[in-house]
């Protein structure tokens, strides 16, 4: 199946609650996928098409506010959009999924395929100092997998995790094992996991107020001294990744999500001709696997970030790397997806000759 | 039989309510926030639905309702109420779920949000005060102020050529086929204060009943924006407010 | 002795002073202190013509702060 349905199909394994989308190019299967299997009928999710991506992510404000796993998806002009409520999900340490198939931008860009929102996702997006758990899958069963596990670190540690894939990965067929079904959590079970939910308030309970206004200055900066903590903890354990042929490489590759795909057949075809080079695929964009690139780092004459954006993630690779030596970009622009052979001949170009 | 016979609690006969908390309320003397606050406490109050109730508070000046009324809230993005109150709603259908609302909240950068959640009917109730101005940022035009009143925005009066006309946004909800009642208030006198509250009864109790979407818009005043005296301001609001804003049900559920 | 059927109590440190409990009131039972101010300042409202109150409750009605309650005894005399 396509990568978008697998996410509809893992959504409802999982036991999301609600869904509330916007159609829009490349990701519109999700909500199409979800509409055709009525889940409503069988788990009790809620599925709805809002009328905009700003009412679709507040939607999800509300959800997650009630301790409800909610979720949505869009694609970059859509997730631009989405910024305000993504800053007041962050702001109200509510979890929440959401995931962008990356179209070519700026502006209204291109329907083809990008990674040109990878600054937007990592470095927050909207206002405030804010992060949220990104994860980039390269395959069509890592987008199935990584709604169950997006929402599992968005509920450990309060905080939306985004699923930033791009159309490749959205669009392509591959065959898929989709997680075993579990039911939707009871009222019960709920109020135990989110004793902060807005639920209606029970006799004797204090009132449970989801806000993110404070304007107590003192307070304020207590508010983003627990956020950064927090922050400083998802860094500290869930930063993750993916090598290959790492062991004795000279060169080392970093690419995510589908372009690493066409790197490690790049890196075949290399070591077929002698030139010993690695790659690493971060999967969590944000936090940032900084320790596996300074490791490599330390013992590769140089990197090659490749991406479909004019040099995003480079700037983390560099900041990470902890030594002099060379870190080159290779990326195309507005949807267009290189093949192994353009990527072996920027190799060349920036390393060989 | 002197004062002190009389002041007893067998003798009640209005109080503050439980449900509205000590908490001083930061709006200004005479606003119409308060009483209406103290409404929404009442009914809420007297339903026995705070087990139940899940106010969703605007931008605005009510942007603080959450600490008054002593029930479970959620604080919205500016105008986005209705799409939280939506999500809730639909997640929790055996939750009584309301938005409270101002003009600039509702009737401005909140519109697509409004028209569309009465548009699909949600069973929610929807609070509208209507001041036709910004209070909180200090006096500016709102979408519902009127032709020739000067705010800090329209200083020499609101011009249709230049701002367009005072939007009558409750009409065009009550034209929606989402809405079951539509209502338009007032609070400044005892009778208006006591047609709200069942107003405000009737729009929670069709929201739980599931019959769709109930909006009580209060025309309400902002003396300070308005820069008259509290008892002023209810003066201008009768001259000048209602011809614009007429009280009364301009849509009630269908028997 | 006043033939008195009513009674306010007036919550002085919550009062604003907004003056709306004055004209409401059909007795002219209340007014704003002239020269007493609360901790925050106001000239707040009090009976200055208690015996004068019918327990109407007008004034807790149209009170934007919650400040007023009333008592009332019916069929009396």
């Amino acid at each position: 199946m396509k990568g978008n349905e697998a996410i509809a199909h893992a959504a409802i394994r999982y036991g999301v609650d609600g869904y509330f989308g916007y159609p829009i190019t490349p990701q519109s299967e999700v909500l199409e996928t979800l509409e055709a299997l009525m889940p409503w009928e069988t788990t009790g999710m809620v599925v709805l098409q809002a009328e905009s991506e700003v009412a679709a992510i507040n939607m999800v404000y509300g959800g997650a506010a009630t301790g409800k796993a909610v979720m949505t998806s869009s694609s970059s002009p859509g997730v631009s959009l989405m910024q305000e409520g993504l800053s007041y999900i962050a702001a109200g340490e509510l979890p929440a999924l959401v995931v962008n198939v990356m179209r070519g931008g700026p502006g209204l860009g291109t329907i083809h395929p990008s990674q040109a929102d990878y600054f937007q996702a990592t470095k927050g997006g909207g206002h405030g100092d804010y992060h949220f758990i990104v994860l980039a899958p390269s395959s069509v069963q890592e987008m199935a997998d990584f709604v169950g596990l997006g929402f599992d670190l968005a509920f450990k540690y309060r905080t939306p995790a985004m699923i930033l894939a791009d159309g490749i990965v959205g669009q392509m067929m591959e065959k898929v094992k989709l997680p075993a079904p579990r039911p939707r959590r009871s009222e019960e079970e709920i109020r135990k996991q989110c004793p902060w939910a807005v639920t209606g308030r029970p006799e004797g309970r204090k009132p449970n107020i989801m806000t993110t206004l404070e304007l107590d200055s003192y307070k304020m900066e207590e508010h983003n001294e627990r956020y950064q903590r927090t922050y400083r903890e998802i860094e500290r354990n869930e930063a993750r990744y993916e090598e290959f042929y790492t062991d004795d490489a000279d060169y080392l590759i970093v690419a995510f999500g589908s372009i690493a795909r066409i790197c490690l057949k790049a890196i075949e075809d290399a070591r077929a001709q002698g030139i010993r080079i690695g790659l690493l695929r971060p999967i969590t964009l944000w936090p940032f696997p900084s320790e596996a690139v300074e490791r490599l780092a330390a013992k590769v004459k140089g990197i090659l970030v490749v991406e479909l954006n004019a040099g995003q993630m480079i700037e983390d690779v560099r900041l990470a790397a902890a030594r002099q030596l060379p870190i080159r970009h290779f990326g195309r622009l507005g949807g267009i997806v290189p093949n192994p052979q353009e990527v072996l001949d920027a190799f060349h170009r920036e390393f060989i000759s | 039989m002197d004062k002190e016979d009389i002041r007893r609690p067998e003798n009640i006969v209005a109080c503050k309510p439980r449900l509205l908390n000590d908490n001083n309320m930061h709006y200004c003397p005479g606003c119409s926030h308060g009483v209406v606050h103290r409404l929404v406490a009442e009914v809420i109050e007297e339903m026995g639905a705070e087990h139940i109730a899940i106010g969703i508070a605007p931008v605005g000046c009510a942007v603080f309702a959450y600490n008054y009324v002593d029930i479970d809230w959620i604080e919205a993005a500016h105008g986005r109420a209705p799409a939280v109150a939506t999500a809730a709603k639909r997640l929790n259908p055996d939750r009584l779920v309301f938005t409270y609302q101002g003009d600039g909240d509702l009737a401005a950068i909140g519109t697509a949000e409004t028209i569309h959640a009465a548009n699909r009917g949600e069973n929610i109730a929807i609070i509208f005060i209507n001041n036709a101005i910004y209070g909180m940022t200090g006096g500016q035009m709102a979408p519902t102020t009127l032709e020739g009143m000067v705010t800090s925005t329209t200083p020499y009066g609101r011009r249709v050529d230049l701002n367009g006309h005072p939007l009558k946004i409750t009409d065009l909800m009550a034209k929606l086929e989402g809405t079951c009642y539509v209502t338009r208030q007032a609070v400044h006198t005892p009778a208006a204060v006591r047609k709200a509250k069942a107003a405000i009864r009737q729009a929670f109790e069709n929201s739980m009943n599931g019959m769709g979407t109930s909006v009580v818009e209060i025309v309400s005043t902002c003396n300070s924006g308005w820069k008259l005296s509290p008892a002023d301001a209810n003066k201008w609001m009768v001259e000048n407010m209602f011809p614009a804003y007429p009280l009364g049900d301009l849509k009630t559920p269908q028997q | 002795m006043a033939k008195v059927k009513g009674a306010v109590d007036i919550n002085e440190e919550r009062c604003k002073g907004c003056d709306l409990c004055v004209v409401t009131c059909p007795c002219d039972v209340l007014s704003l202190q002239p020269k007493e101010v609360n901790n925050r300042g106001y000239h707040y409202a009090f009976a200055a013509n208690a015996d004068a109150c019918i327990g109407c409750a007008a004034c807790a009605t149209v009170c934007p702060d919650g400040c007023i309650t009333v008592y009332r005894v019916m069929n009396r005399e």
